[in-house]
């Protein structure tokens, strides 16, 4: 029942993103280029998400426990630390560059584009490496 | 690094597509009591309890093409940068920042913001803010 839960919120949220456009590079980095040949769409994505988001999370937290958990798992952390903006910061020069968010290049990947099968893997390096370097001394403490 | 490529104003389309993300959030928060971080699915998916869940959500998410194909016909509109070299950079650091950043554009951006996290609007506007200096950089000051 959970991975079939999954299944489906993903394949949503997949046809979310084809929908909304975020899954075109073109178009995030259009909307990105405030100076230039800017397309405001993506603020109607965030807005749209987030406002959804909003009012279904309250609904859904009149409930004791998740349907299919036996409790809810949120992040607790209230702290803005170093590594949440150096990271941010990376984050978006990355995004700046390809227009492809982890979301996106996950729903692309079937549509075989040659940038997309070098994005991807590089991705997943990314995450692995980032992980190790949260560890590192340099990024603890604030 | 994306020749700049027209594209058209879609209000209706981009907000129906951001309600089914909000909606697809809304479904992972009521069944399984988690945030709909795409960041936090993909390395929750490699290791980790609650594996199975997070492996089929990706499952889903590759779905979504090749069902929107067969409704369809074909695949949505999409235009990729070509510059091999710069997407691989471009998805070291995205998978490098977001790692370390505990968050991208839907666990920060959509989970994060509608949870009313200050940690996630701190870092919303911080990437939003780097990604537009790129694209400006990149297409506006000579280019690198």
């Amino acid at each position: 029942m959970r991975a079939a839960a999954g299944f489906l919120a993903g394949l949503v949220f997949g046809l979310g993103l084809l929908l909304s456009g975020m899954a075109n590079p073109a178009k995030v980095l259009n909307f990105l280029d405030v100076a230039g040949a800017w397309d405001p769409s993506l603020a109607f994505v965030m807005g749209g998400a987030t406002v959804t988001a909003f009012v279904g999370y309250r609904l859904a937290w009149r409930r004791a426990r998740p349907i299919l958990m036996p409790s809810f798992d949120l992040p607790t952390r209230r702290d803005i630390d170093r590594p949440l903006l150096a990271g941010a910061a990376l984050f978006g020069i990355g995004w700046g560059i390809g227009g492809f968010c982890p979301g996106p290049a996950w729903t692309a990947l079937p549509m075989v584009a040659p940038g997309t099968l070098v994005f991807l893997p590089a991705m997943l390096a990314g995450i692995w490496l980032g992980r190790r370097a949260k560890a590192a001394p340099l990024m603890q403490g604030a | 690094m994306l020749p700049i490529v027209p594209t058209d104003f879609t209000p209706w389309a981009s907000l129906a597509g951001g309600i089914l993300i909000g909606l697809s959030a809304v479904m992972v928060m009521a069944a399984l009591g988690r945030i709909a971080g795409i960041l936090g699915i993909t390395a929750g998916a490699a290791t980790g309890p609650d594996r199975d869940w997070r492996i089929a959500f990706v499952g889903g998410l590759l779905a979504a093409p090749l069902l929107w194909a067969l409704v369809t016909g074909g695949f949505p509109a999409q235009v990729v940068g070509g510059n091999l070299p710069w997407m691989a950079v471009s998805g070291l650091l995205v998978g490098i920042g977001t790692s370390l950043g505990s968050g991208c554009t839907s666990g920060h951006g959509v989970c994060g913001l509608a949870r009313l996290s200050g940690r996630s609007l701190a870092a919303v506007v911080t990437f939003m803010a780097f990604a537009a200096l790129t694209v400006f950089v990149l297409r506006h000051s000579g280019g690198v």
